[in-house]
């Protein structure tokens, strides 16, 4: 791959013979369950590709549990994931690890690396996972601190940086990866509110710049609504209302979806 | 091995098991003594008790049995039986130790429960006895255990005196048989199984104290803290 | 009460070959308490995720336990008879090392079981977010362990190792009962030549007391510095 390739690769061309047109994601009944508590309850949803799906609703609703199970950071206790037609559960080890790396995660606390500068936590993978050169690897880090505006920082830790900057960085280093799928865990809940903006902007950028797949949980209904194609609204683990942003946010349907965009927004 | 071999080793085993019940009980003793005198408004009282934990932990356990076996008598013309030298010249090693323990559970009790204590009138001596002592107790149990098994491993150093402990008796049947393999795995197997013990017999202490002290136990995960090591 | 200053006079040279023996032990038996010791701590850890379900897990208890079994056996048994039983033993298998051999092997087996400890505290006081990031970024579990949990987990457990140091230079001495001429044992050679004991032992108990104070000392503002 030389440098002046997108950002993000085509989606369709690693997918597999499963793959109906543009579906790339889809959760089949997937029940999940902490003890007595049951997060995913008989889920059902798809994702088609290049699409930016945003899902809201209250705590505890199993929104991040979904990204932890697309990331194999959990495992579902019944149902099946598929990502470009290929299963997740049960999968060998490097079925899994192939699928992966399709697949990039911003996590809420960032995550970063600390005892590896900027340049080399985004470099990490992309070198020993991909294959690639120091030199390219480091090419392609460059640009991508550019593109979320910290190209002056690639020499400092992590500890020397604000959130917010940290954040920036995370998302750098999921990109680098050049997944088909980026999933964001509220990734501006443990920012300053201050810092929030400076995030938003870059992933408001990225939706509109590439054609990467985006799911993403947040508490951000602007956001939100400016990125999104699809809106999902959950509620006791199981999606209570789809629709586009303008559908939900201005028109909602269920009793619960009114409730809670009333209480948050 | 022959029976009279066996006898010796048991034998071995009694006087391991008296240096370490009458060393813990100087420990102990020396431990509470010294770790509260840590805590004394006094300064010199503090220092004086800072002295002592500081010289014995940084010194080898083995060079105060050498010191107590040798100097001590020739000093102050103290000749002391052997068990009685080995049990001060643990006590005393192992109540440094003991004394940080007891240190630092004093020093996580709430300030809060102080203040009550003093809100309600208690002397210092009553306030330590009837409200820090049940609080602090329980939570000194884990690392007094640890600290026994370093104890019991420690008894062995006197052999090196001549004392027929467990340790001293396995040297002997080796002379005997001439052979090390099996003896020492048995004088190993048997200072093992004793720790086992003693390890069993302070969880359910600590059960115990923490029921009454209205707590309930947590597992935990003994790191046990270097013996021998200059830090609390 | 006498005290012969010329006795101390008399051993000093005896005791500056013995700091030499003493100094060597503690720096090689420490070595190769830190390096066992993570050895066994890692041969305890699963490998990747601590939550991760993988296919290759079956075997691991079957490392774990036995592992666990003999460093707990170790740990709990006394440093002076697991040094007769290398002493004795195995010149008997046939095996012959010196005694200053012997006793740093002994020294640091016996020890290794309690930095494995140190190590595992560290390895579990690195946060789940990291080894999630690692799969996130589907590093495989050998760059996951060298790259991103152990740089973290030793770093935090560099003052307890330097605990153990300390704890290793006390227990040095246990090696003069198979031999080997440290401080106390040259201390104790020069007191049955001699028939002064005073003076030798009272200048090693100094000894270890100005050695292991500041030691101790050093590694409370090193760990003010690591551990922030």
């Amino acid at each position: 791959m030389s440098a002046d390739t997108p950002l993000v690769k085509e989606p369709d061309a690693q997918a597999g013979p499963a793959a109906t047109a543009g579906e790339l994601i889809r959760f089949d009944r997937v029940t999940k369950r902490f003890g007595d508590h049951t997060v995913l309850d008989r889920l059902d949803f798809s994702v088609d590709a290049g699409k930016h799906v945003t899902l809201i609703g209250p705590s505890g609703s199993g929104k991040t549990t979904i990204l932890r199970l697309l990331m194999t950071l959990a495992e579902p206790d019944e149902g099946t994931i598929t990502v470009a037609g290929q299963q997740l559960f049960p999968a060998g080890e490097k079925q899994i690890r192939e699928i992966r790396k399709n697949i990039g995660m911003v996590f809420q606390q960032f995550n970063l690396f600390p005892n590896m500068k900027v340049l080399r936590n985004i470099t990490e993978a992309p070198v020993t996972v991909l294959g690639l050169s120091k030199d390219e690897a480091e090419q392609r880090a460059r640009e991508l601190l550019d593109l979320v505006g910290l190209s002056d920082h690639l020499d400092k830790y992590p500890g020397q940086l604000s959130g917010g900057q940290q954040q920036r960085v995370a998302i750098a280093r999921a990109l680098a990866m050049r997944p088909q799928v980026l999933l964001l865990d509220e990734v501006t809940s443990a920012l300053d509110p201050e810092l929030v903006a400076g995030v938003l902007d870059v992933l408001r950028d990225i939706a509109r710049t590439t054609d990467i797949t985006m799911l993403c949980v947040t508490h951000e209904m602007n956001f939100a609504r400016d990125i999104s194609d699809e809106v999902l609204m959950f509620d006791s683990g199981r999606v209570i209302e789809a629709g586009s942003p303008e559908k939900i946010f201005s028109t909602p349907e269920h009793t619960r979806t009114r409730e809670f965009l009333s209480a948050v927004l | 091995m022959t029976s009279g071999l066996w006898h010796l080793v048991l034998s071995g085993v009694w006087t391991t098991l008296q240096l370490l019940v009458l060393g813990a009980l100087l420990a102990t003793a020396v431990s509470f003594i010294v770790g509260m005198a840590r805590t004394h408004r006094l300064w010199i009282v503090r220092f004086a008790a800072g002295v002592y934990t500081e010289v014995f932990r940084g010194t080898s356990t083995l060079i105060m049995i050498f010191w107590v076996f040798f100097v001590l008598p020739l000093a102050f013309g103290w000749q002391l039986v052997p068990m009685w030298a080995g049990t001060l010249a643990l006590g005393l090693t192992y109540g440094a130790y003991g004394a940080e323990i007891v240190r630092g559970a004093l020093n996580s009790v709430d300030p809060a429960q102080c203040e009550g204590g003093i809100a309600l009138g208690f002397t210092p001596w009553q306030r330590m006895r009837k409200i820090l002592l049940p609080q602090a107790v329980p939570e000194m149990i884990p690392s007094f255990c640890n600290l026994l098994v370093e104890l019991l491993k420690g008894t062995a150093l006197v052999s090196v005196m001549g004392m027929g402990d467990l340790a001293f008796s396995g040297n002997l049947v080796r002379l005997a048989l001439q052979e090390s393999a099996e003896i020492y795995a048995y004088i190993l197997l048997i200072y093992f199984v004793i720790a086992f013990l003693l390890t069993r017999m302070m969880r359910l202490l600590e059960h115990r104290l923490k029921a009454r002290a209205g707590k309930t136990p947590r597992p935990h995960v003994l790191v046990p803290e270097p013996v021998g090591g200059g830090l609390s | 009460m006498t005290w012969d200053w010329g006795a101390v006079r008399d051993f000093m040279p005896h005791f500056w070959d013995g700091l030499l023996v003493t100094l060597q032990a503690l720096a090689l038996g420490s070595l190769i308490s830190f390096a066992l010791g993570l050895v066994w701590a890692l041969l305890m850890q699963t490998p990747g995720l601590p939550h991760a379900r993988t296919n290759s897990r079956g075997w691991y208890p079957l490392v774990r336990w036995p592992v666990g079994i003999v460093t707990e056996f170790i740990r709990d048994t006394p440093l002076l008879v697991q040094l007769f039983f290398l002493f004795y033993v195995l010149p008997e298998w046939g095996l012959t090392f010196s005694a200053l051999t012997t006793g740093v092997v002994a020294i640091g087996l016996h020890y290794s079981t309690y930095t494995m400890q140190v190590y595992r505290a560290g390895i579990e006081a690195v946060p789940t977010g990291q080894w999630e990031a690692a799969t996130a970024l589907s590093l495989p579990p050998t760059r996951t362990w060298t790259a991103v949990i152990l740089p973290q987990a030793i770093r935090r457990v560099v003052p307890a190792l330097g605990n153990y140091v300390i704890a290793i230079l006390k227990d040095t001495p246990v090696l003069m009962a198979i031999t080997v001429l440290d401080m106390l044992g040259e201390a104790r050679l020069f007191s049955q030549q001699h028939f002064q004991f005073t003076e030798p032992l009272t200048v090693i108990g100094v000894a270890f007391v100005l050695i292991s104070y500041p030691a101790s000392l050093l590694l409370r503002a090193l760990e003010r510095r690591l551990v922030r």
